[in-house]
């Protein structure tokens, strides 16, 4: 299978082939009003739906945060201010879930973006079977997550019949509990193993991309295998990384899957994503999950914005086209 | 000397790639067995395999469930596409003021969590008699993946050579015919790709689908986690399940491997 083998530059240039400003200029004419009228048109519907679907209910949940309304209540609705950001911010569940979607996050990033690393480098070399192993490797970003948690949970992670404690004992060690013992470590394994992939795709497009004229220059310079890598190829996977790093991070800020399924948020695993979902559906607290919710909108926007902003520029310093 | 280590590197990979892939090669193999077989400890690798777990799954009404799925997945993916082909085209080859504007917005709204909106569209749904809906559920999926398609789309547009277009214009061609003769047939594999993501997100989605719906709107995802129960094994059962789950998007992603890295990267990646 001949995949991701192209070493083209790698990164995609702006969208747009003239630059943006000159064209707005040529759109003075007559024509060219005809044509931003109409590209206008073309760009309305998906926007409207866009706004229809994500930021109207967002506004509205804005809304809801101000207000007291528990469902177990629901003829009493009355407007609170800033009551439930009051208890937000001063109850301690907040910060220990802020604590708990951080140390999820943060290792799941790391860990899978080390793992990604490895595993890139494994296969940016010809032997037997490379599409195969490569094959093999992306599988479990593309298993659904839910039967991902649900699969080592019960037949990887269990005390008792847990193929992982099978192994440990092949190798002499004891069984673990894991999922009774290390709630968040079973989380971090599952996520790890869901997202090398997602990273390792990245970083094997980077490490695919760089100019072989100049590796082997380097070779015959006399580098050894380890300094051109630290002294070439990493600086070369910089930008790849962010990318890696920044998307995987977003996707991982957001899971909810293997918390709902494997740990019910016990044992540090009640990530942000998770204690809206308790407060709202199961605590029925309308107005407090929706400050929540707002909350979490905010820290994601905070990471998001600085992703967006790595992302517009390795756009922009990408291509020349 | 170097052939030697050449080698022992490989073997170290097909190592590491044979461990990484286990989970999924016994779950597998573990739908194929009896309950007993898949429960025993130490694990039986010799043992008569049966299909008995997947007429089980069946019986349990997982056709259904598959059918929303596909039914979720499909009629969000058309619509995506419907909206992102249009808008991406405005966005890459006409020109438009405030391009980045546009694109920025719509990638924030990739970017905001669910939670930003789960609980208005909970109350809406339920006001207009919705939820467990099938048609809702296309619509919310079809929000979830249009700034994702609309950046792919822009990103294979650019690839469109300019040239293409404007000769296409001097001869006069309509939008229509410049849309469908000249810039469709170019892009087709990216729409492909488009699809394939937008396909693969909406297949796995859970926690829309497991809020949102209940039973006739079910799809497969918040259905699994039903062959967990306290009464009796469900290991062989629940990995027959999952295998027939995880099926189409695995397949599909073996083959479309290329478009599928493009497609996860925003196409910041070719």
């Amino acid at each position: 299978m001949s995949t991701i083998t192209s070493p083209t530059s790698g990164l995609a240039g702006p969208a747009n082939p003239t630059p943006p400003r000159a064209r707005d200029k040529e759109s003075i004419s007559l024509a060219g009003k005809r044509k931003a009228r109409q590209a206008r048109g073309l760009v309305m519907p998906a926007l409207f739906f866009s706004i229809a679907l994500t930021q109207i209910p967002f506004l509205v949940t804005i809304y809801f945060s101000f207000l007291d309304w528990n469902q177990l209540r629901p003829n009493e609705i009355k407007f609170t201010g800033l009551s439930n950001y009051v208890t937000v911010f001063t109850g301690s569940e907040f910060f220990s879930s802020l604590v708990a979607t951080v140390t999820i996050t943060g290792s799941a990033v790391i860990l899978s973006l080390l793992f990604g690393l490895l595993f890139a480098v494994l296969l940016d070399r010809k032997f037997f079977g490379q599409g195969v192993v490569r094959t093999l490797m992306i599988t479990p970003f593309l298993i659904m997550p839910a039967a991902a948690a649900l699969i080592w949970k019960w037949s990887m992670l269990d005390a008792n019949v847990g193929m992982v404690n099978v192994g440990l004992k092949l190798i002499g060690l004891p069984p673990v509990a894991w999922n009774t013992d290390f709630p968040a470590l079973t989380i971090i394994i599952l996520l790890t193993w869901q997202y090398t992939p997602f990273m390792m795709l990245i970083l094997l497009a980077g490490l695919q991309s760089q100019s072989r004229e100049v590796l082997e220059a380097a070779s015959v310079d006399g580098a050894g295998p380890w300094r051109t890598f630290q002294w070439m190829t990493l600086p070369h996977l910089r930008q790849y990384i962010e990318i890696a790093v920044l998307l995987g991070g977003i996707m991982l800020l957001q899971v909810f899957d293997p918390i709902a399924i494997m740990t019910k948020g016990t044992g540090g695993t009640k990530t942000l994503s998770y204690l809206l979902y308790e407060r709202a559906f199961i605590g029925l607290d309308i107005g407090q999950a929706a400050a929540f919710g707002v909350v979490t909108v905010i820290i994601t926007i905070v990471v998001a914005t600085i992703a967006l902003r790595t992302l517009f520029r390795v756009f922009m310093e990408g291509g020349t086209r | 000397m170097r052939k030697l280590r050449g080698s022992l590197i490989t073997v170290a990979t097909w190592v590491i790639a044979l461990l990484f892939f286990f989970p999924v090669a016994w779950m597998v193999f573990t739908s194929f067995k009896t309950e007993n077989a898949a429960a025993a400890i130490p694990p039986t690798i010799f043992t008569p395999l049966s299909f008995d777990q997947y007429a089980a799954v069946f019986d349990r009404g997982m056709a259904s469930y598959l059918l929303n799925s596909l039914m979720a997945s499909v009629g969000s993916t058309l619509i995506v596409l419907l909206l992102a082909i249009p808008g991406a085209y405005a966005l890459s080859v006409r020109p438009i003021k405030r391009i980045q504007d546009v694109l920025f917005f719509f990638i924030s709204t990739r970017f905001l969590p669910a939670a930003a909106s789960i609980i208005p569209v909970f109350f809406i749904l339920k006001t207009l008699g919705a939820l467990d809906n099938i048609n809702a559920m296309i619509l919310l999926y079809a929000a979830m993946n249009l700034p994702i398609a609309i950046w792919m789309m822009r990103s294979f547009f650019s690839e469109v050579p300019t040239e293409i277009i404007e000769a296409a214009q001097i001869d006069g061609a309509n939008l229509r015919t410049e849309m469908t003769r000249v810039v469709l047939p170019i892009l087709l594999p990216g729409i492909a790709a488009v699809a394939l993501i937008c396909f693969i997100f909406s297949w796995n989605e859970y926690f829309l689908a497991t809020l949102l719906t209940t039973f006739d709107a079910r799809t497969t995802p918040p259905f699994l986690a039903s062959f967990v129960d306290g009464r009796g094994q469900f290991l062989a059962v629940l990995s027959a399940a999952s295998t027939l789950a995880v099926m189409p998007v695995v397949v599909a992603g073996w083959l479309a491997q290329k478009q599928l890295v493009r497609g996860l990267a925003m196409g910041a990646v070719k």
